[in-house]
Formats: C-alpha cells, structure tokens, sequence
C-alpha cells in the first residue's frame, strides 16, 4: 500500500463525516441522555428508585463495573502484551485497542460513583482513605491504569498528530488546534524517535502488571469477604482471565464494526481476526477450566452456604442465566472459534458479540446470587433492577460507544506510522 | 428515662446486697455504672461491653425491636435486633434467634470500610460515623450477620428526631445513603441504664454488661458471665469465622 493511499484511507473519517454518523451520534446521545435523566431521578429521591435492598446490596451497576473494567483489559494489556512480544500483525490494531481500555475505564469507574448512596463525599476517599479496604486497592489500582493506558494511548499517537498537522487541510481550527498543541513540535528527528521508542517500551512493561492488578483487586473486593461463592483463592486469576476473555471479545466487535464503517479493509485483514479468534478461544477455554476448577470445589466439599448457592444456579432461579453464559457465552463460541469452517470474520465476530453477552451475564452471576444467599435463616433476598437501573446501563454503554466514535473523528484509528515501520515480512504471502 | 435509671439503680444495689458484692464480684459494674458518665474517653479500655442472650427463654415477640426502633427512631423495614427462625438440627424444634450486631473484637465491616466511617471504640462497641459514610456499602457486603442496614430513600422524620444532636453514639438524625446499626445503645450503658432490647424483652432474655466485670443483666437479675457460659455452654454465632462478637448465646435448655 503507498503512504498516500494509506493516509487517504486513515484520514477520511477524520474529514468527512456522512449522515450515518449524525445519526448516530443523534441516537446515542439520546441514550447517553436517557441514562443521564435516570441519574438525575436516583440523585433526587435515592437509591430507592433501584431494585436493590438489605439483603441484595450490589446489583447491576457492580456488574456493569467488572464488566467495564474487564473489557479495559482489551485494550493495553493486549497492546502491550503483542508489542512485547514482538507480533507484527499487532500494528494496525493497537490504537483501536488501547482506546477501549481508557473509555472502558472511565464508564466503568463512573459506576462506581453511581452505585454510591453519598456520591457528594466521594473526596472522602481520599481524605479518609484506610489503606486496609480493598476499595482503596481498586481506586489505586483503577487510577494508575487509567493514567497509564491514557499515556500508552497518548505516546504512539504524537508522531500521528504531527503528520496530521502538517498534512491535513480544511479541518476545523479547534481540531488543528489539538494537533498542533499535542503533537508538542514532533519533527520526527531520530533523538525525537529513540525518546518515544524508549517511553513506549517502558509503558509496554510497566503496564501489564498494571493491568493484571486491576482485575485482580477487582476480584479481591469480592474475595475479601466471607459471603459464599466469592471467598475464593482462585478469584484474583479468575477475574484476570475473564477480562483478558471479554476483553478480546470488545476488540474483535469494534474492528468489525470500524472495518466496515470506514473502509479499513487493508489494514484489518482476515488474520488479525483469525489471530485475535484464536486468542479468544484460549481463553475461552482456560475460563471454561477456572470455571470448572471453582464450582467443583466448592461444590463437592463446601460448607452448605456454598452448596446451596451452587443449587440455586445451576437448577434454580439463576439457572436461566447461568445456562444462557454457559452455552451461548462459552460452549458454541467455543465450536464457533475451533472449527475452521465457522471461524471466518463473520463467525469470530458472532462468537465474540456472544461471549460478550455471556459475560455480562456471568457478571451479574458472580455478584447478586452470593448476596442473595441467607446468612443467617433461609430467606434469599430477591432482587430485580428497576428501570432506573437499566437506563443507566444502557445509557453507559452508549456513553461508551459515543467517547470511541468521536475518538475516531478526532484521532487515525490505525497508527500510520508504526505501520509504516512494520518490517517488510512474508506479510502478503501468509495471508 | 430517668425513672428507669433509678429503677436500674435501685435493683443494681437490691441485688448486691442481696447475693453479696464480693461473691458476683461486681463491685466494680455498680460503681461504673454509676459513675460512668463522669469517666474521661482513656476509661473506654477498661470495659468491654457485652450481651448475652438466653435463647430458652426468647418467645420470639419481637418486643425488643420495637422497642430498639422506637429508641433510636427508625423505620420498621430496619431491625437493628431481629428475630430469625433457625432450624439447623433436623431432630430439635425450630427456635427463635434474635440477632443484634455482634460488636465484634475483629469486625469485618471495619475493616473493609475505604474510609474509617466504621470504627471500634476502645470498649469494644462498633460504630458508624454518618458525616464520613460515602454509602458504598461494602461493610454490610462484609458483615456476616447481615446486621446492618442502609437508608435507601429518605428516612422518617420525627421533630424529636430532628432536634436531637447527631453523634455516632446516638445516631440520629438519620440521613439517606448511609448505613445504619445497632449502635449496643452505648450511651444508656454509660448512664447506667440498660439498652432498648433488654428494656423492652418482657421475657427477660437479653442480658447486657461489662464483660470485662464479669456480669450482664436483664433489668431483673444478674449474670456472671463465666459461670452461665460454663453451665449452659454458651456460644458465639459463626464463631468460626473469627470475628469474635462480643454477643454471647445461651442454647436451650
């Protein structure tokens, strides 16, 4: 491909912008608003207007927030883990990527803010802060892999701004202004190039670890009580490899869907899905294993609060969810994923839109039945969210859709440089 | 109020003179209750506050939830102490279990807590700082019994209520988006007095005291603890889980 084609083609969305987009930003600013408006009705009469009770305390903002703060792993973790190790294919994916993780992030934290009873106090935390609750962990471990991945985000993106600034007319003053200001007077000088090569290599290290301690003290928040069905050693991998799982997952559906919106067929090519579907179903297999590895456990020897909840979700009220993650979110992905003949795009991307749907679910599995679960007598506590509750997950998912869509009208969604670079390899030949 | 100080007063001395100060070894209890309220905060280490309550003799009435919601002015959807049915061996009756905070000597709720809202005095009694509460509800995530409560709306209000002045030792006015508990009525102990549940228990079944003296009362007679946990084989609920309430159960009998 030559440069010129190459930036023709990263640089239309940037541009030119059709009906469709107006629309969509239209529909999902509706949403975002819709949610917005529920917010506003929790605000003013409490969290009341919710499903959630005495007994069930969490509901499905918690489930939104590991959902959330799973799919973030998509992106940097993924990003730095490939560019670590040196995968070539990497290149034009990393951007689209590492955008996931920062947006994921920040609706994934805002739920937090929204699930509070006192969100005025939220300084509290700070002010207040007791290193000894595993909520400190998270806001720790939240905030570092916010700041890092907006700065693994940011650093490969300088040499892209520069060429933006420098080549791109009849562009609004406002987006030239953000070129020229964070590009911060990048002239591709060869001291220049060894300084970002130099900072990205050391985000890329220092990110994964990062990334590993998220999802873990999000598991510990859990892990840290006695309730059945979380107090549980395994829960710190558990979680790790269910983010990595769902992360993979959000990045397949958004390069299908940016593929076909803006024409980026030469550069996201049948093998960066077929590579990405085969990572998925790794995981998809090692989740399948620790989630086999946990309920067997517990299930064959543990204490009867631990066999009651088992029962519950597998043969009552929970087992329609359950059954729902465990085939349409594990088990047909999985043939979906093995057999050569189905992993096409199409089908990679199906089994991908599953496994997301699966893992919400599993969420939603892990956090309201083990609260539900009677810790002293034998009333479960009942809980079915209300329709504040789902406006404002509706509202942060298209909150979420709207920050990458007009991320892809303000920044290239493929990183032209680093694919510039990319080492002419047999990469023709293997396709 | 006063009248039943008086009246506690007055069986606190009946009943030393009547079993002998020296033989319940209380001497200690009838001067610190009585002169409780002129300690400084250091005394707090001397006492352990501590219940004990007499499941042979709980009918289940539920008088000492009301009694408890009426003191501290709460709704009737929070059981500060509430009545479960527990049937955990298959060969005995059902029975009645009330269940108040634990005030735990190692209490999972404070710990979790993200920022110290829920804090243990020195005389061991478990407490909620409602100006601190962000309402996260991670403490009644932790908390095994499942003793705490949240106001989910806004809570109901009575001008009493409103005039009193708020401390987390007499928590109120409530306010929404915080949790709430049992707070071991901390401050009637201090007066000399006996806690809502004790009061109000026509039974008798609650006892309340200085563990570190070694007894609790009913408002009718006096227990020493050591021995009626000896006799009885007392026990603590979910004594496995280490929290190590500072509720204590007598079975059965």
């Amino acid at each position: 491909m030559s440069d010129e084609e190459m930036e023709r083609i990263v640089f239309r969305p940037l541009v030119y912008s059709g009906r469709g987009f107006y629309a969509l930003v239209v529909l999902l600013s509706g949403l975002t608003l819709l949610g917005v408006y529920a917010y506003i009705t929790q605000l003013s009469q409490g969290l009341i207007v919710t499903g959630m009770n005495d007994e069930v305390i969490w509901g499905i903002y918690i489930t939104n927030f590991v959902f959330f703060i799973g799919i973030s792993h998509a992106g940097t973790l993924i990003s730095a883990i490939l560019r670590l190790t040196k995968a070539e294919w990497r290149r034009p994916i990393t951007r689209m990527a590492e955008a996931i993780t920062v947006f994921a992030l920040i609706v994934g934290g805002s739920m937090i803010l929204i699930d509070m009873g006192r969100p005025d106090r939220i300084q509290n935390v700070i002010f207040f802060g007791r290193m000894q609750s595993a909520i400190l962990w998270d806001f720790l471990s939240i905030a570092t892999y916010l700041t890092g991945s907006f700065i693994y985000l940011y650093l490969p993106l300088i040499p892209d701004l520069a060429r933006l600034r420098d080549k791109l007319k009849n562009v609004s003053r406002f987006k030239m202004w953000i070129y020229r200001k964070f590009s911060l007077n990048w002239k591709d000088t060869p001291e220049q190039k060894r300084r970002l090569e130099l900072g990205i290599g050391i985000m890329a290290v220092l990110i994964v670890p990062i990334a590993v301690s998220v999802h873990t003290v999000v598991s510990w928040i859990f892990g840290m009580t006695t309730r059945a069905g979380w107090h549980s050693t395994i829960f710190g991998p558990y979680f790790v490899v269910g983010a990595i799982f769902s992360g993979i997952a959000s990045v397949i559906i958004a390069m299908a869907i940016l593929r076909k919106a803006y024409g980026l067929e030469k550069f996201l090519k049948p093998k960066h899905f077929k590579y990405l579907g085969l990572m998925l179903l790794t995981l998809n297999i090692a989740y399948l294993y620790f989630t086999l590895s946990e309920y067997l456990t517990t299930g064959y020897s543990g204490p009867e609060a631990e066999a009651l909840l088992l029962e519950q979700i597998f043969g009552g009220s929970y087992a329609t969810y359950f059954w729902i993650f465990a085939v349409f979110g594990i088990i047909i992905p999985a043939f979906i994923l093995a057999i050569p003949k189905t992993r096409t795009i199409g089908g990679i991307v199906v089994a991908s839109v599953m496994v997301n749907l699966g893992m919400w679910i599993k969420r939603f599995i892990i956090t309201v039945p083990s609260l539900a679960v009677p810790q002293v007598g034998l009333e479960w506590g009942m809980y079915s969210p209300t329709w504040v509750e789902w406006a404002i997950t509706l509202g942060a998912f298209s909150a979420f859709s709207l920050l990458f869509l007009l991320f892809s009208k303000f920044f290239p969604l493929i990183s032209i440089w680093e694919v510039k670079e990319a080492p002419a390899t047999s990469d023709e030949v293997s396709e | 109020m006063n009248e039943e100080r008086r009246r506690f007063i007055k069986f606190v001395g009946l009943g030393a003179a009547g079993v002998g100060i020296g033989l319940l070894g209380f001497s200690n209890l009838s001067k610190l209750l009585t002169s409780a309220a002129a300690l400084g905060p250091n005394d707090l280490k001397m006492r352990k506050w501590g219940m004990v309550i007499d499941l042979g003799k709980c009918t289940g009435c539920g008088a000492c939830t009301e009694a408890c919601q009426a003191a501290h002015f709460i709704p009737f959807n929070q059981e500060w102490i509430k009545i479960y049915e527990l049937h955990d061996n298959p060969l005995a009756p059902s029975y009645h279990f009330p269940r108040p905070c634990m005030h735990c000597e190692d209490p999972p709720c404070r710990n979790v807590c993200p920022v110290g809202a829920t804090f243990r005095r020195d005389d061991g009694v478990v407490l909620i700082d409602h100006r601190i509460c962000i309402g996260c509800r991670y403490c009644m995530v932790a908390c095994p019994y499942s003793a705490r409560y949240f106001n989910w709306g806004d809570p109901p209000h009575t001008p009493e209520e409103l005039a009193h002045d708020y401390s987390p030792e007499e928590p109120w006015p409530h306010q929404r988006g915080v949790v709430e508990k049992c707070d071991f009525c901390v401050t009637h102990g201090e007066k000399g007095m006996l806690p809502a549940c004790v009061i109000g228990c026509p039974s008798g079944a609650v006892y309340y005291g200085d563990l570190a003296e070694d007894a609790v009362s009913n408002g009718k007679e006096i227990l020493r603890v050591s021995e009626v946990m000896r006799v009885r084989q007392g026990y603590r609920f979910k004594e496995e889980l280490g929290t190590h309430p500072r509720v204590y159960y007598l079975p059965r009998g």
